[in-house]
């Protein structure tokens, strides 16, 4: 079996402005590796709410997207003040962001759903004042 | 309906990309909430929004979209002009509402309804 491609980018979490370059990266890198839209599209979805999420509460962080033979993992670790009901955050339209985060179009509380929505598989491990990591795939068969 | 359309019927003024005009648009979507935009996938899809700042063109990006109207007058300014055009992405800005501005494309023929899960 191949080796495994990974990309890796830090996620900048003093800038939202800047937020969304690394799904912005990932997406020319998946087309490069002549992927589906649709995988792609699924793919860079689900990495760029999670990306935001990370500017919006943690801080920033590591990301990671894996490209296996059968599957592309998306990795998203933080050191935030992590998730404090994970339930809660998984309905749409509960959303602990800052007004003016709202302002700039995101807190809807979309952010998680939409990640679930995109992908075949999440998985949340938090811990309060420690941070999250978010495993996420997407099946490419 | 194609992009020049778009163009036409929201009395709009276009602001980069004008090579794609010819792009065929087969659904809508009209939000100042961009993740309620990243909830639906759309095919082929212009975004009417009256939210300027970078994450709009990236939400659109994401999405595949083709086009981004800018109702109320909005102006997106010259880095996000930028994002646009690295993407092949048509930004126009009309002085028409959100309301007016999605019922005048509605009316035409440009309706919602390619919306679809992932």
């Amino acid at each position: 079996m191949p080796d495994a491609l990974v990309f890796h980018f830090d996620v900048d979490g003093e800038n939202f402005t800047s937020a969304g370059q690394a799904s912005t990266a990932i997406k020319r890198n998946l087309r490069q590796l002549g992927l589906p839209p649709e995988i792609i599209r699924r793919v860079s979805i689900a990495m760029y709410e999670g990306e935001i999420n990370m500017v919006i509460h943690a801080n920033g962080g590591d990301a990671d997207v894996i490209v296996h033979e059968d599957c592309i993992e998306i990795i998203l670790a933080d050191r935030g003040p992590g998730i404090k009901d994970i339930n809660l955050a998984m309905q749409e339209g509960y959303s602990t962001a800052p007004d003016n985060i709202r302002s700039l179009g995101f807190g809807a509380g979309m952010g998680l759903p939409n990640m679930k929505r995109y992908t075949d598989s999440i998985d949340i491990e938090t811990e309060l004042g420690v941070g999250t990591t978010i495993r996420m795939k997407v099946n490419l068969t | 309906m194609k992009i020049s359309d778009i163009q036409r019927l929201l009395n709009a003024e276009l602001l980069c990309c004008p090579d794609e005009l010819d792009k065929h648009v087969y659904s809508a979507c009209g939000s100042d909430m961009m993740s309620d935009v990243l909830a639906y996938v759309k095919d082929q899809a212009v975004l009417l929004t009256g939210l300027v700042n970078p994450q709009v063109i990236r939400t659109a990006e994401m999405m595949d979209m083709v086009c981004i109207v800018f109702v109320r007058s909005k102006r997106p300014n010259l880095e996000m002009i930028h994002l646009a055009e690295d993407n092949g992405l048509v930004l126009m800005t009309t002085e028409m509402r959100m309301y007016d501005a999605c019922g005048t494309l509605y009316v035409n023929g440009l309706c919602g309804k390619a919306v679809k899960h992932a």
